[in-house]
């Protein structure tokens, strides 16, 4: 393993506590003292600040059809200050990674995973070649929560004006701030992309305001869970098509019924068409156990054989209980199945529960 | 008092001996999200797993520090983790014993050894 990468914020993050972690090759805050639980608490209930600069930003010159060759999503209708959620499929309808493509007029936006950035790139330059231009001079804050909208428009007004999933350029006193209204929170929030240089003071500027704290990677996680979000690496993989995923409402109908070129279509419209044979669902524990990632399912107490896999499992501190989610055949994915997860040679009971766990309030 | 390497306290009152962990280790853990404690009469054995407590980053399992029967729990804390990162030294015990063999705490460090052990 190499040398670990540090984002911009890096000596803000240990100036101010935090508790610094390995995570896909890059040195980032798990918490901060206020810890996980209060961090997800004060995100929901006013403004968390992320610094996810080590997600890939990625800037694609090309027609927007040539990235429809590479994913089951409509970039060709994607209007111009939008974004959408997408997909990298494989040839078996496997998902590569997920991603954000935003279309900012003369070219593509996307954001990528950390862990997944280099293969992406890669998987981009096969197809388009020089199209393909990495930001590498960039940080990347996320701004979410109720008072995200607020907080933000003192530094760049027109944020406020902005709906979920509309990207801008926003001049400021930070530069030109790449602001997207999403998040991966749940919550009503931003994406700011900021130059590297500017990215301390801006995200200075934003936590001398009494909304906002740091959030690290810990309260990130929950929130994402509680929200119903999957975590590429563990809830989807090569080994999980979309619709397995329940993801089938990133494959707009265009790409359904017309524009069907894309990686593993074969198998996905089949199992548009005809069900697939496993669904991810969110499952809550009966009890206070947490159930986390790799917990088996079964049917019953004394059954031999696991018929699922959780694939996400936490402690949710706005729903104060555990919740996971996982994978289950399709005749058991109904809400309300019971199901027992296997928790230290104990069978514990589960029940099968509509996503997300808790409402999303994202500004519509 | 008396402290192990496992970040376990043993408090020693009349021959009962309440167990809990520190405030190093409560800290280290995270906020504790859930705890599962023994029965009341189980027989322990000194290095048996007796009690899970959960984080909101992981597992962990406490060891029984000593030989004994567990004569009382602490049913507050599975009512409220939360207050093992509250308190760990005082209100959220773990558990009482009552050792079978109390020289096995001889064994253990006193409070200024352990401040060394953790640094």
């Amino acid at each position: 393993m190499g040398e670990l990468k540090r984002t911009p914020l890096y000596d803000l993050h240990v100036a101010r506590g935090g508790k610094m972690v390995p995570f896909a090759g890059w040195e980032m805050p798990v918490q901060y003292p206020l810890g996980v639980m209060k961090e997800h608490l004060h995100t929901r209930a006013a403004a968390g600040l992320f610094d996810v600069s080590h997600m890939g930003q990625v800037i694609l010159r090309c027609d927007p059809a040539a990235l429809e060759a590479l994913v089951p999503v409509d970039v060709i209708g994607l209007a111009q200050g939008r974004q959408r959620y997408g997909l990298f499929t494989d040839e078996n309808g496997g998902i590569l990674d997920d991603l954000m493509i935003a279309n900012r007029g003369d070219h593509l936006f996307l954001v990528v995973n950390a862990a997944m950035a280099e293969q992406d790139i890669a998987h981009l330059r096969a197809l388009l070649g020089d199209a393909v231009e990495p930001v590498t001079d960039r940080a990347l804050l996320a701004l979410q929560g109720p008072a995200a909208e607020a907080s933000l428009a003192r530094i760049a007004p027109e944020a406020a004006d902005m709906r979920f999933m509309d990207v801008a350029v926003i001049p400021s006193d930070f530069g030109d701030l790449w602001v997207s209204r999403s998040g991966y929170t749940g919550e009503d929030g931003y994406e700011i992309s900021v130059a590297g240089a500017s990215a301390v003071a801006l995200a200075e500027a934003l936590l001398a305001m009494d909304e906002v704290e740091l959030i690290g990677l810990g309260a990130r996680d929950s929130l994402r869970l509680e929200a119903g979000l999957c975590l590429y690496g563990a809830d989807i993989d090569t080994g999980t098509t979309p619709i397995e995923a329940d993801l089938g409402w990133a494959i707009q109908k265009a790409r359904r019924t017309k524009r069907t070129g894309f990686p593993g279509a074969a198998t996905i419209l089949d199992q548009i068409q005809n069900g697939a044979p496993r669904k991810r669902v969110g499952l809550l524990p009966e009890g206070r156990a947490p159930m986390r990632a790799g917990t088996q399912l079964f049917v019953s107490e004394d059954a031999s054989e696991p018929v699922g896999t959780i694939t996400s499992g936490a402690f949710g501190p706005s729903i104060e209980r555990p919740m996971s989610m996982g994978y289950v055949p399709a005749d058991l994915a109904a809400p309300g199945t019971a199901l027992f997860g296997e928790v230290r040679n104990k069978r514990l009971p589960v029940t099968v529960t509509p996503l997300p766990f808790r409402p999303t309030t994202y500004k519509r | 008092m008396k402290y192990t390497e496992e970040h376990e306290w043993l408090d020693d009152v009349d021959g009962i001996v309440t167990v809990g962990i520190t405030a190093h280790a409560a800290e280290q853990l995270g906020d504790i999200v859930f705890v599962e404690l023994p029965e009341v009469g189980t027989e322990v054995t000194k290095d048996d797993e007796i009690v899970v407590i959960e984080s909101v980053k992981a597992a962990s399992d406490i060891l029984a520090p000593i030989d004994g029967e567990i004569v009382e729990v602490n049913e507050a804390i599975v009512e409220e983790p939360a207050k093992v990162n509250d308190d760990p030294e005082g209100e959220a015990w773990f558990f009482k014993i009552k050792p079978s063999e109390p020289e096995q705490m001889d064994d253990y460090m006193d409070e200024s050894e352990y401040k060394d052990f953790i640094g």
